[in-house]
């Protein structure tokens, strides 16, 4: 029985993880509950590069997974300054209630 | 063996933390699941030999964004449940696309077997220090991008979630309708 973990194995809990978020993002209605799910599959996504990075002995994929988790930061401060003025203007998370925008 | 142990273990609390975030009807739950599982993955980190990122991942997650959310959950009214879609067109893209996609990542290791690493790690040397010779050389001016926008979207957070802002949303209403 072969005991050691593989890149593989990473690969699959990396995409596993990346299903869960996309699920959250497709099903969900709550606003607040798409900020998570994306942030889900944005660490999963983290998870693949960081994998790759030390199963090939390279550095970029931890550069990138660094520059993505700060990418990460600043779209959770703008996304939630945007969902503050939403929430106060129309007193909902809905995602029903961004239809309003089409025209 | 001690790394397979690890590795389940992270593995499976992970999934079991993020599916309670996607699932759960209350918010709070859900914030407390998506903490959990973001420190988890640090855990991931450490065993992948990235140390750096393992730190990162729990000061900027879970020290952060978290943080962050909890805050601006203070505005919302999260008790009220909303409905969810399940209908079965929905379900049908969701499958379809996720067996596209696992074909490709599981295919792409094999395909880039002659990969030769571009910035490759060195053997003695902390992964800190290798991460900054690698990010203040080859990686400058992306990181110096980076720090523009952290601060771009700090100002526009502070400008969004201020408490000036629905009175200037207000006040520009007035004007549109006086006009």
């Amino acid at each position: 029985m072969n005991l050691s973990i593989s890149l593989e194995h990473y690969l699959l809990l990396s995409s596993i993880l990346f299903f869960i978020g996309l699920y959250g993002v497709i099903v969900r209605k709550n606003l607040l509950m798409l900020f998570f799910a994306t942030e889900i599959m944005l660490n999963a996504v983290n998870i693949g590069l960081v994998a790759i990075s030390n199963y090939y002995g390279d550095l970029t994929g931890q550069m990138f997974a660094f520059f993505i988790i700060a990418i990460a930061a600043s779209e959770v401060a703008i996304g939630l300054g945007l969902l503050v003025i939403w929430f106060k203007r129309h007193n909902t998370v809905d995602l029903d209630s961004l239809q309003s925008m089409k025209g | 063996m001690f790394e397979m142990i690890a590795f389940y273990t992270f593995a499976f609390l992970i999934i079991a933390s993020f599916i309670v975030v996607v699932t759960s009807n209350n918010a709070l739950y859900s914030m407390s699941a998506l903490a959990s599982g973001m420190i988890l993955i640090s855990g991931l980190f450490f065993l992948l030999n990235a140390d750096f990122l393992g730190v990162v991942q729990l000061i900027v997650y879970t020290g952060a964004v978290i943080a962050l959310y909890a805050f601006a959950m203070i505005f919302f009214d999260t008790t009220k449940n909303l409905i969810e879609v399940n209908s079965k067109k929905i379900i049908f893209l969701l499958i379809s696309f996720s067996t596209i996609l696992l074909v490709f990542i599981m295919t792409a290791p094999i395909k880039s077997e002659a990969v030769t690493a571009l910035h490759p790690i060195h053997q003695g040397v902390g992964n800190t220090q290798d991460i900054g010779i690698v990010l203040f050389t080859k990686y400058l001016v992306p990181f110096e991008l980076a720090a523009v926008m952290l601060l771009v979207a700090m100002i526009g957070g502070i400008l969004m979630a201020g408490k000036k802002m629905d009175m200037l949303v207000a006040n520009e209403e007035i004007q549109e309708a006086t006009k």
